[in-house]
Order: C-alpha cells, then sequence, then structure tokens
C-alpha cells in the first residue's frame, strides 16, 4: 500500500478534470490526477467527429484534439502528478479533517491520497434498457450508443448490419452517420417526444443527408429475437398519450442502440455523504461549486451533463479557482439560495454569492423562438434578457454581474429564481 | 428543383425553401443573410467535413482518429472512406501530421487527429 500527500485529488482525467488540475496547479498547488483508463481524456476521445472548441479555441475541433491539447498542457505542468489506470474507490475523512481518496492502481495496488481537497470530474454514464422497459426477449445486439461509439472509434468494432436507433440524444445521431459511413443500415430513430431531443445541427447533418428516418412520437413497443435482435415493434402515441397498437409496424434489424439520455456517474460521491440535487441527478453544490460534504467539489458531466465541452472546461476551471481559495482558507461567505422557476428544468449552481460575479447554467423545459429570460430576488425582478431561440437539448448560461446586487440587503436570507417564457 | 432544407448556421434552425432554376437560386424562408448563403452553397456544392478512424498496421483493435482538414464535397465522400478503410499508419503518430495530401486534386488534406506512441 502506497501514501501519497497532495494539496488536491481530482477524481477523473476527461475535458473536466483536465481542466481543473490546471487550474489548481497554476496557482502552486500539488494535485493527483486519479484516472481508470490508460490515458487522459475521457469521453472526448471517442467523440471523433468535429464540434468542439469553438469558444475555447476558436476554431471546430474533433474531440481528440481538443483532449490532446488539454492533455499537453497537463503533462508540462510539474505540479500536476497522473495515475492512470487507477480507480477511486471510496472517499474518507481523517480525524484532522483532510480528505483520503481511497484508490487501486493496476501498477502499484492500494494507493491512498490525502489532500485538503477533492474535485469530482468522473463524468457520466448512459442510460440502458432497464431505465426505459421495453417489453420483449432479451437478445445480443442491444448496446448504449456511446458503448458503441467507443467500440467502433476507439476498437474498430462494427456493432451490426442493420440498426435502429432508440431516442434521439446527440450521441445517437452521430452514430447514425458514423454507422453509415462504414456500410451499416441505419433504418430509423425513434423518439418518444413530439421534438427531437438532440441539436438540429446532428438531424440535419446525421440523418436528413442520409433520408434516415425519424419517428417522433413514436416508442420501439417490442424488441424480438431469440439469441440476436430480428426485429422491432415500433407504435405511434396519440395526442393525449396513448398508444396506439393498431397503427403499429416492424423494421427487421440485427442491433438496437439506445440513446435514451445520460446521468451523472454518482455512486463515489453518495457514499461519501453527498447530497444529490434530483433535478439533475448530480450533487448539490454551493455558489463555489462545492459540495454538501465540506472540500468536496464537482464539476463536469459528474454535475451535470452538459452538451458542449467549452462549458465544461469553462466551468472546472472556475472550480480549480474555488478549490484554490479553500484550501487558501478563505471563509464561505453568506450565500443566497438559486431555485429554478418556470419552463426551467434545473438550474446550477444552488446558491449564490453577492461579493463577485457568478455564473449560472440552466437547462429550459420548451422549444421557442424570442424566449426571455427573468430574474427574480426575493420575487422582486433584477434582470431580464431576450433569447433568440431555446431548447432542452442546448444549455444557457447566464452571467450575473455583482452590480445586480447592489440594493440587496446583504444580512436577510434571499433567494433567486430564473425563469423563462 | 426544389429543396427543404433546415438552415444550421445558427440554432435558431430556419426552415427554408430553396428553388434553382437554369440561372437562378432563391431562397424562402430564411430570418437572416446567413440562411441564404447557407442554402445557396446547398444547392450548389454541399461540402462536409469527414471524420473517421484508420487502422494501425500490425495491431489488433487499435485504429487512429483522422479528420478532413476543411469541409470536402459531398460527392468525393464515399470514395475518401473508401481510400481511408483501406490505408493503414505505423505508430508512433502525431495529432496534426497530413495524412493523405490533396485527395483526388480537390484541395483537401486528411489529417490525423491524435498523437499516439509505439
Ligand atoms: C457522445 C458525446 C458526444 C458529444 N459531442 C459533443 C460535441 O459535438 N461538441 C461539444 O462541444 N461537446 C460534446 N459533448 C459534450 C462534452 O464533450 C462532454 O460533456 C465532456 O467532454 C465531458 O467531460 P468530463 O470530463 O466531465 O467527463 P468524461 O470525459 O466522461 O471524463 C470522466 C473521466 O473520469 C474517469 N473516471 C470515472 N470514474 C472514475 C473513478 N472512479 N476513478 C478514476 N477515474 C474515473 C473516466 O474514465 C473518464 O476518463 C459530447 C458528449 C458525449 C457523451
Ligand atoms: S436563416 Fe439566419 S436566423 Fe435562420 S437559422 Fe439561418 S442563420 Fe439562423
Amino acid at each position: 500500500m502506497l501514501e501519497k500527500k497532495v494539496n488536491a485529488v481530482v477524481i477523473g482525467g476527461g475535458s473536466a478534470g483536465m481542466a481543473a488540475a490546471l487550474s489548481i496547479a497554476e496557482k502552486g498547488y500539488q494535485v493527483a490526477i486519479i484516472e481508470r483508463e490508460d490515458t487522459l481524456g475521457g469521453i472526448l476521445l471517442q467523440c471523433i467527429h468535429n464540434g468542439f472548441g469553438l469558444q475555447e479555441f476558436k476554431q471546430e475541433l474533433t474531440g481528440p484534439e481538443y483532449a490532446q491539447r488539454f492533455e499537453d498542457f497537463v503533462h508540462k505542468n510539474r505540479k500536476i502528478n497522473i495515475f492512470l489506470e487507477t480507480t477511486a474507490v471510496d472517499i474518507t475523512q481523517n480525524d484532522n479533517g483532510t480528505r483520503v481518496v481511497n484508490t487501486y492502481s493496476k501498477k502499484h495496488g492500494v494507493i491512498l491520497f490525502s489532500a485538503d481537497a477533492v474535485v469530482l470530474a468522473m463524468g457520466c454514464r448512459e442510460r440502458n434498457r432497464g431505465n426505459i422497459a421495453i417489453a420483449g426477449t432479451r437478445p445480443a445486439g442491444i448496446f448504449t450508443a456511446g458503448l458503441a461509439q467507443r467500440l467502433l472509434n476507439i476498437d474498430g468494432f462494427i456493432p451490426g448490419k442493420k440498426v435502429v436507433i432508440i431516442g434521439s440524444g446527440d450521441i445517437g445521431l452521430i452514430m447514425a452517420r458514423r454507422l453509415t459511413w462504414v456500410g451499416t443500415e441505419v433504418l430509423g430513430v425513434v423518439e418518444i417526444q413530439p421534438f427531437p431531443s438532440g441539436l438540429t445541427r446532428n438531424i440535419v447533418q446525421c440523418l436528413n443527408d442520409f433520408s434516415i428516418p425519424l419517428y417522433l412520437n413514436h416508442v420501439v413497443s417490442r424488441i424480438y429475437g431469440k439469441e440476436r435482435v430480428t426485429k422491432v415493434r415500433i407504435t405511434p402515441i396519440t395526442q393525449d398519450g396513448k398508444i396506439d397498437e393498431k397503427k403499429s409496424f416492424q423494421i427487421a434489424c440485427d442491433t438496437i442502440l439506445l440513446s435514451v439520455g445520460l446521468i451523472p456517474d454518482m455512486e463515489l460521491a453518495k457514499n461519501a455523504g453527498v447530497r444529490i440535487n434530483h433535478d439533475t441527478n448530480g450533487p448539490y453544490v454551493n455558489a463555489d461549486l462545492m459540495t454538501s460534504q465540506e472540500g468536496i467539489f464537482a464539476c463536469g458531466n459528474a454535475l451535470h451533463v452538459h452538451d458542449i465541452v467549452d462549458y465544461v472546461t469553462e466551468e472546472a476551471r472556475r472550480c480549480g479557482s474555488y478549490v484554490h481559495d479553500y484550501i487558501q482558507g478563505g471563509r464561505v461567505k453568506k450565500q443566497g439560495n438559486v431555485i429554478p422557476g418556470a419552463n426551467i428544468k434545473y438550474i446550477l449552481p444552488n446558491h449564490y454569492v453577492t461579493h463577485r460575479n457568478n455564473r449560472l447554467y440552466c437547462r429550459p423545459m420548451i422549444v421557442k423562438n424570442n424566449a426571455e429570460l427573468f430574474i427574480k430576488i426575493n420575487k422582486k425582478f433584477v434582470l431580464q434578457k431576450k433569447l433568440r431561440h431555446i431548447q432542452p437539448s442546448e444549455m444557457i448560461s447566464i452571467d450575473l454581474e455583482k452590480d445586480v446586487f447592489k440594493n440587496i440587503q446583504k444580512d436577510q436570507n434571499h433567494t433567486l429564481e430564473v425563469s423563462i417564457r | 428543383m426544389e429543396k427543404k432544407l433546415i438552415c444550421i448556421s445558427c440554432p435558431v434552425g430556419c426552415h427554408l425553401i430553396v428553388a434553382s432554376t437554369r440561372d437562378r437560386i432563391t431562397v424562402k424562408g430564411n430570418q437572416c443573410k446567413r440562411g441564404e448563403i447557407y442554402g445557396k452553397e446547398e444547392m450548389l456544392s454541399p461540402k462536409r467535413i469527414v471524420t473517421a478512424v484508420v487502422k494501425i498496421r500490425k495491431k489488433e483493435y487499435c485504429y487512429i482518429p483522422v479528420k478532413t482538414e476543411k469541409p470536402l464535397l459531398k460527392k468525393y465522400i464515399k470514395p475518401l472512406l473508401k481510400e481511408l478503410y483501406r490505408l493503414e499508419v505505423d505508430l508512433p503518430v502525431k495529432c496534426g501530421t497530413v495524412l493523405i495530401k490533396n485527395f483526388e486534386n480537390t484541395g483537401i488534406n486528411v489529417l490525423i487527429t491524435r498523437s499516439m506512441k509505439n
């Protein structure tokens, strides 16, 4: 067993972990990155398509290129120690209040890291068939879209010849194009909602370009096949939400991809006693992205599922600077509550402060052009913003300058509510 | 000829109707100039960035990601993919290296998008 002492431990070496580690190390602190895989980069490595980094680098990169840039920065930084093929299994606390991260490394066996602060940057996992309950047999040939993406883009394994995709999330859409390009037939994408859950540009470039049908308001009601999938039954949903059995039809296929959403990976955090936010399934955090457990912070997809990596980087970098303040012994300032109002699925962080600017991220529940965003503090309007277009698949970022809080009585309790109409 | 398209130049996603006659192309449904440019381009010479993976020689289940440096005319996508699936590369490789120069005289290069050691 090895024991190591550092200022901060970052769990996960994806885009969030790398940006957080860099920002902590730039302030002169020793950081350890714990990464389960044999390389840094996380999910980006399997996202070989274009479309990353427009905000961060002002150009469109592929996932691996975006990861490579950060990997190069991380490798150059002497304050960062990288532990690959090392899995964090538990977070505990020493008597003196410091945190201990228990890990298992392929090379060194058990390593215990003690640190003043821990950053959760473990990313998210995919929802699977269990989460959406489809009737029928349990044959081979059913993959989550992200797993299929990894198999195809990293190992070169083609999952099947005829594919039906359940759910219109971005990973499924991107995979529709990718599979078509390797000669697999994509027979359709089935979406239960009346609108796609992925980005419009992915509908256009990954489905329309290849005339792949998108069945909105439809469900896969049954999966057939003994050893391998042989077909699916697809059923429309009527306007009042009922299943319209009579209009069902079948498609023969050997493979099904599930692209039905992502959820933050929280097992580790839950065991450490971190309070979970039921709107995001990630941790509940204060204005400094600290969870309910002192000294444990969270960012990236481990906090909430992001659609754009540039936001992950921004959030993680900021998280790193809060970690720095915390290690320095900065006292936690009084914080107001942040709550979601009309048409907001969730808003983060769950608190805000009045002595500095705040960046909030929220996800809308509706699709709309020319929407308006309203911010109220203790039911009084403080800010209004026009939004050209909103949809649930696109996160909204809000910058609150500290001037907004000029007229707020600092000693009172206050609640900030964000709504859209 | 008439085509129904969705403009993807910004998140609004206007539904365009692009019509072409022998001497001109008209775009309807766009809310701004960029939609017109997008519609015309899609009608005349649609292009896409192509990404794929290429096999690493003598290694099983080991592939390296690649992309076209600029968008490629759509009609060249199939031939390019065919060429990419035929190729094998040797390690080590460096992110940004040119794998194919000026593919079929289109002026488009194919780049490797990740560094990998042996
Ligand atoms: C399929 C897909 C397509 C996307 N497409 C785009 C796009 O086109 N454009 C765009 O801007 N954004 C896109 N995104 C969003 C963005 O790229 C991701 O949200 C972002 O990269 C997530 O970064 P992360 O560091 O939070 O998580 P991850 O990259 O998932 O990193 C988490 C890391 O933690 C490690 N880990 C987990 N648990 C442990 C443990 N217990 N111990 C040690 N290590 C652990 C994992 O191995 C992994 O490396 C896409 C996301 C996905 C999933
Ligand atoms: S036409 Fe203009 S407003 Fe409409 S989607 Fe294209 S860029 Fe956006």
